[in-house]
């Protein structure tokens, strides 16, 4: 009871509680410059044509690049390997990292959507289009999701290239193992769960329900898979706030992303600069006037 | 600093977004209470209630493939009696007559579509109305 109810509850709470410190404490870091990365031609003379997504010059341009780089994450796109070529070094563009960022993240979304329909009652018609869409293969009974092959080919490559290239395997650290694994034993549980040993589904929605409406309830007939399948996802929640996971919010908070480049348009002064004491030139030659015209130099007032 | 509130609202907004459930259910209503299933009385399932429970569409396609693809009819239970294999003609003609009450009830409560079973398998009381 304890680790069924008890440890989702607390997961959940880690989880919303540390992002929102995150984002709270990432808040209130300074930005006093526009600091985006300029990958085009900037906006200047009219005739010049100016690159407004690569280097966004307003608040649209801005958001349209942030939206893009959480969307289909764009600038994975540029993703260089640098490859012997003779006795070149030539930099290819390689794609493999985009695609397989993007298929694993589309599909976990997709699965996550798809669980809905065992935490509402009654489960919204879009989650159940959701499903139909998921399964319109219709392989196999129950039907194959797209998303669950997907979702594990996706990790398997991901952690494989991690693995396969000595230069990655160089930079890998254990947390990024770590995020993988635990991904793999979730996507892993839940896939067993539904294909090979299977589970009475009615329980697990009576527990899970039981969550969502605060009054817990065990499954009756759920087996070690299933605990296992809870496990991994409460400790993926509450490891989350405090892991390289949180891209998922600091993507958005990416001072070099999200600013428009408007530096030559509006004056952007830091806030707490400390007020500087200005001796302009008309207070200069108020102060030597007389000085100033004995010596015969010329004065703006006489 | 000046986007704090911008930030501060797209928190809000996420986490209103990822609470969803807590709310849907509080605004709906709906009680966790299993479905109600009209039981058929006094009858034996053809396999243990626990098996059927989980592995029912599992056993319903290789019972189907047996039919189709090898011609074996006769379906011998863990019991040691045995059935004719058919979807219509033994499961909802002999015990589960009234598909709303029994079948339906767990499918829309988990909201699991019955793959293509409905197309064609509607016992003879039971007016044909769209899978769900």
């Amino acid at each position: 009871m304890i680790l069924a109810v008890g440890l989702p509850y607390a997961a959940l709470l880690a989880f919303f509680v540390g992002i929102g410190y995150r984002v709270l404490s990432w808040s209130r870091a300074p930005v006093p410059f526009r600091i985006p990365t300029t990958c085009g031609q900037q906006k200047s003379l009219p005739w010049i044509k100016a690159s407004w997504l690569e280097n966004p010059y307003t608040t649209a341009g801005a958001v349209a690049r942030v939206a893009s780089e959480v969307l289909v994450f764009r600038s994975l796109l540029r993703n260089h390997r640098p490859e012997r070529l003779g006795s070149r070094l030539v930099y290819s563009p390689s794609g493999w990292l985009w695609l397989g960022a993007l298929a694993f993240h589309w599909s976990f979304l997709i699965v996550l959507l798809r669980h809905l329909r065992l935490f509402l009652q009654p489960t919204p018609r879009w989650v159940l289009a959701l499903q139909s869409l998921d399964g319109f293969f219709q392989a196999g009974m129950p039907v194959v999701y797209a998303t669950d092959a997907i979702l594990l080919v996706a990790l398997l490559y991901l952690l494989g290239r991690r693995l396969a290239q000595a230069q990655l395997r160089y930079l890998s650290l254990p947390s990024d193992y770590f995020a993988l694994g635990l991904l793999l034993a979730l996507a892993g549980s839940g896939i067993l769960m539904r294909y090979f040993a299977r589970v009475n589904i009615v329980e697990i929605k009576r527990y899970a329900l039981g969550l969502a409406t605060m009054s817990p309830a065990l499954p009756s007939d759920a087996g070690a898979l299933f605990y296992f399948h809870v496990a991994t996802l409460s400790l993926l929640l509450a490891w989350f706030p405090f892991s390289k996971l949180m891209h998922m919010g600091g993507s958005f908070l990416s001072p070099t992303r999200n600013l428009a480049n408007n530096s030559r348009m509006k004056r952007h002064v830091n806030p707490w600069n400390p007020a500087v004491e200005l001796h302009t030139y008309e207070q200069f030659e108020d102060e030597f006037r007389d000085k100033m015209r004995t010596a015969g130099i010329p004065l703006e007032k006489q | 600093m000046r986007d704090q509130p911008i930030i501060l609202a797209g928190l809000a907004v996420f986490l209103v977004i990822a609470s969803f459930p807590f709310w849907y259910n509080a605004a709906t209503l709906r009680a966790a209470a299993r479905p109600a299933l009209q039981l058929p009385p006094g009858k034996q399932c053809v396999a243990p209630v626990k098996y059927m429970k989980a592995y029912h569409m599992r056993m319903l396609d290789s019972w189907r493939d047996q039919v189709v693809r090898t011609g074996v009819r006769r379906y011998t239970s863990p019991g040691g009696k045995t059935y004719d294999i058919s979807l219509t003609g033994t499961c909802l003609s002999q015990c589960h007559q009234d598909r709303a009450k029994f079948c339906d009830r767990c499918h829309s409560y988990v909201g699991v579509r019955a793959a293509y079973c409905w197309d064609c398998h509607n016992s003879p009381g039971n007016a044909v109305r769209t899978a769900r």
